[in-house]
């Protein structure tokens, strides 16, 4: 190629490259036309399950009908997936993020910090049943006193543990862990039946391991971030913190009772649980499901008991936000919506009804969405058709009364990625130097902490 | 270059914040972690993916039999996904029922922990790359070695030259120009080393954490912030925009001389 020619091609590569850019920032956000001249108001919504979940998918399209015919005028166009960080701002910056979406209890302060959402206080007196929501739970999606979005469901972490290779170790399954240091006896015995079996597990991958540090600290009465005046501070650099990762550095390399394989993240410890490998970790009751479902697991073999520690417990949950642009008329319909879907005390019968006869699980502990007669409501329809091992969540049930709910920081994502480094560090590393790693993830913590309106 | 200095939340106008972005980046002690870490897997990954595609294709241009299955078993894994690549690897690599460990406890060798090992992190990923990505060096190398007239050779030989002085003397003579437009190229793609990191060690493990990786970070985990991510991205541009000129300079002088 001589110059020229490379002159001429470079030339229209940066012109393509451009204008590509352009495209992708100023986005191709025309609105579609309205559909037909009956729809007063068509809504997007995402959170459709995929096609691989047949009967919750069915649920949804059956769900979409019974809406659409009690409110005429209202168009529900649902689409699949929930929140990605990593194309959230995406799809927000080329027109296609949905009116209605969905988020985890980590993404509201940053998606209201960064005003990327819409505000619902005004539409919020047409729908009384809202303030029967727990109002710790509000706050999650408020900020200054304003309300940004709807929770939706609610969990908090125990101890999930293979109540099987309990019995296999000599240890007592009606029995499980109270404290830490019980746990890294516990995990010293179930390791020592060899065969890859793993004591305890943990995680140190995708925003996993920040998620469990912060559980575990909450669980011996520290914290991850702290008020301090008008500004949030890191917290986690004390004698907590180092007791959390010295617990995890003894367990992997003094009793090589965590297994060899580190870098874990969400999937992978229901793996090795349903597959028999695991002895204990930390979790949130929705996992049994998922490994009877998707691992082959067996619900006999699980067992659910409160945080080891005891002192409080991190609480997390789901639920939806409105995008920043959608008119009123699209909040009113999408509150609509989720006030018929997801949160509706008239349905909760009906809806673990469906759940039961489609043999799905009802009754797996969780802390309480609702207050007032809709938790009375709520109670009601899970003991009617609850359908699992109840026995097997007992400690959970009996232990948990006591255990404080503790929301997740500020901006807990982003602190999380910042802490899945310790994490992964003390469980790859046996030299790591625990001191330097929480002094280094504070230093980057205070700066996401300083954003925080 | 224009959101580098910027912070945009993709709702609102973009607002103007001046160098505070690159400032933002500058104070990040990742940084220079990031730097350090790309220069070092360059750096290793030249060492392997430059010299070993190098003498694989002397190797196979000197074969008698079998040449087109070498040449073909040696392009094989750049035909494969990279990130299947990658996730193979993950399994080789794995230290409690991985392959490589399997190899080496069968002959009572020492095991090692790979991607989980501060000291062995690194070359881990770079074995990794090299393997995915030298079937295009050495295929090129071939070609390059197929143009040597054959008569030099003799010649040499009829002087009394070994293997070593004919490769030293008459091969790597006539390839200087491949070699350095390869060194160029891969210059520039090694530095871009992301889905090894990304997949084999993750984002947060400040032992691998490459420019790119950091670049996904600022984007997409920690930081949320395009302006920070677009930054990082400017300064990756600068330093590989440099080695490119220094590319097309090489090849348009070649090109003058031909």
């Amino acid at each position: 190629m001589n110059r020229g020619t490379f002159g001429k091609v470079a030339v229209s590569g940066l012109v393509a490259f451009a204008a590509s850019i352009v495209a992708l920032v100023t986005g191709c956000s025309k609105e579609k036309a309205a559909a037909s001249e009956s729809v007063t108001t068509s809504i997007t919504v995402n959170a459709l399950p995929p096609e691989t979940e047949t009967f919750l998918r069915q649920q949804f399209l059956d769900d979409v009908k019974s809406f659409e015919a009690k409110n005429a005028g209202i168009k529900i166009d649902a689409r699949e997936g929930k929140m990605d960080p990593r194309t959230f701002t995406t799809k927000l910056a080329g027109g296609q993020l949905e009116d209605v979406f969905y988020v985890y209890f980590t993404d509201p302060a940053n998606l209201i910090a960064k005003k990327q959402v819409a505000e619902i206080t005004p539409y919020l007196k047409d729908f009384p049943s809202v303030a029967q929501i727990r109002p710790e739970l509000m706050k999650v999606f408020s900020a200054g006193g304003k309300v940004y979005g709807l929770p939706w469901t609610n969990y908090s972490m125990g101890l999930l543990y293979n109540r099987t290779l309990f019995t296999k170790a000599g240890l007592d399954p009606n029995n499980p862990p109270k404290t830490w240091p019980d746990v890294r006896t516990a995990a010293k015995k179930i390791a020592a039946l060899g065969d890859g079996v793993v004591g305890y597990g943990d995680y140190s991958k995708s925003n996993t391991g920040g998620w469990h540090f912060t559980a575990e600290i909450y669980s011996i009465g520290g914290d991850v971030a702290v008020k301090d005046g008008e500004t949030w501070k890191a917290a986690f650099n004390d004698d907590k913190g180092k007791q959390v990762l010295q617990q995890l550095k003894d367990m992997r390399w003094t009793d090589n009772a965590m297994g060899q394989r580190q870098f874990l993240e969400w999937a992978d410890l229901l793996q090795m649980m349903a597959s028999g490998k695991l002895g204990m970790y930390i979790a949130t009751s929705d996992n049994i499901p998922v490994m009877v479902s998707q691992f082959k697991g067996n619900y006999d073999d699980y067992g659910l008991a409160p945080m080891p520690g005891g002192k409080a417990t991190l609480a997390g949950g789901e639920g939806f936000m409105f995008n920043a642009k959608a008119t009123p008329e699209k909040i009113k319909a999408g509150l609509k919506w989720l006030l018929f879907k997801y949160d509706n005390p008239e349905r909760f019968d009906e809806q673990q009804k469906q759940e039961a006869t489609a043999k799905r699980p009802v009754g797996l502990p969780e802390p309480a969405l609702w207050v007032g007669d809709a938790a009375k409501k709520y109670t009601a329809a899970v003991t009617a058709y609850a359908n699992l091992p109840a026995g097997n969540y007992a400690p959970f049930n009996a232990g948990s009364g006591g255990v404080q709910l503790k929301l997740e920081p500020p901006l807990a994502q982003q602190i999380y990625a910042v802490l899945d480094t310790a994490m992964a560090k003390v469980l790859t590393d046996q030299n790591a130097d625990i001191g330097a790693l929480l002094a280094d993830a504070e230093k980057q913590a205070n700066v996401i902490l300083a954003t925080v309106k | 270059m224009i959101l580098s200095f910027q912070q945009v939340n993709f709702v609102s106008d973009p607002e103007w914040v001046g160098f505070a972005n690159f400032s933002a980046i500058f104070h990040d002690p990742l940084f220079w972690t990031a730097w350090w870490n790309t220069v070092t897997f360059t750096g290793i990954a030249l060492a392997f993916g430059y010299v070993v595609p190098f003498f694989l294709a002397v190797v196979v241009n000197e074969m008698r039999h079998f040449k087109g299955y070498f040449r073909v078993a040696v392009y094989l894994p750049v035909m494969l996904p990279p990130l299947v690549v990658v996730l193979l690897w993950q399994y080789f690599y794995d230290p409690g029922n991985g392959l490589f460990n399997t190899v080496l406890r069968g002959l009572h060798l020492p095991e090692s922990q790979w991607t989980q090992s501060p000291r062995m992190a690194m070359l881990s990923l770079v074995l990794v790359s090299t393997w995915a990505n030298m079937g295009t060096a050495t295929i090129m190398y071939l070609a390059a070695l197929q143009n040597i007239p054959g008569e030099l050779y003799e010649a040499a030989e009829m002087e009394g030259a070994n293997v070593w002085q004919r490769l030293w003397h008459v091969t790597i003579p006539h390839m200087r120009f491949i070699l350095a437009v390869l060194l160029m190229l891969q210059i520039v793609a090694t530095m871009q080393v992301f889905i090894e990191p990304f997949q084999l060690t993750g984002t947060t493990n400040p032992d691998t954490i490459t420019v790119m990786v950091l670049i996904y970070r600022y984007a997409f985990t920690v930081n949320h912030d395009f302006g920070m991510a677009a930054a990082m991205s400017v300064l990756l541009f600068l330093v590989l925009g440099a080695f490119s000129v220094a590319y097309i300079r090489l090849v348009s002088r070649e090109g003058m001389r031909a």
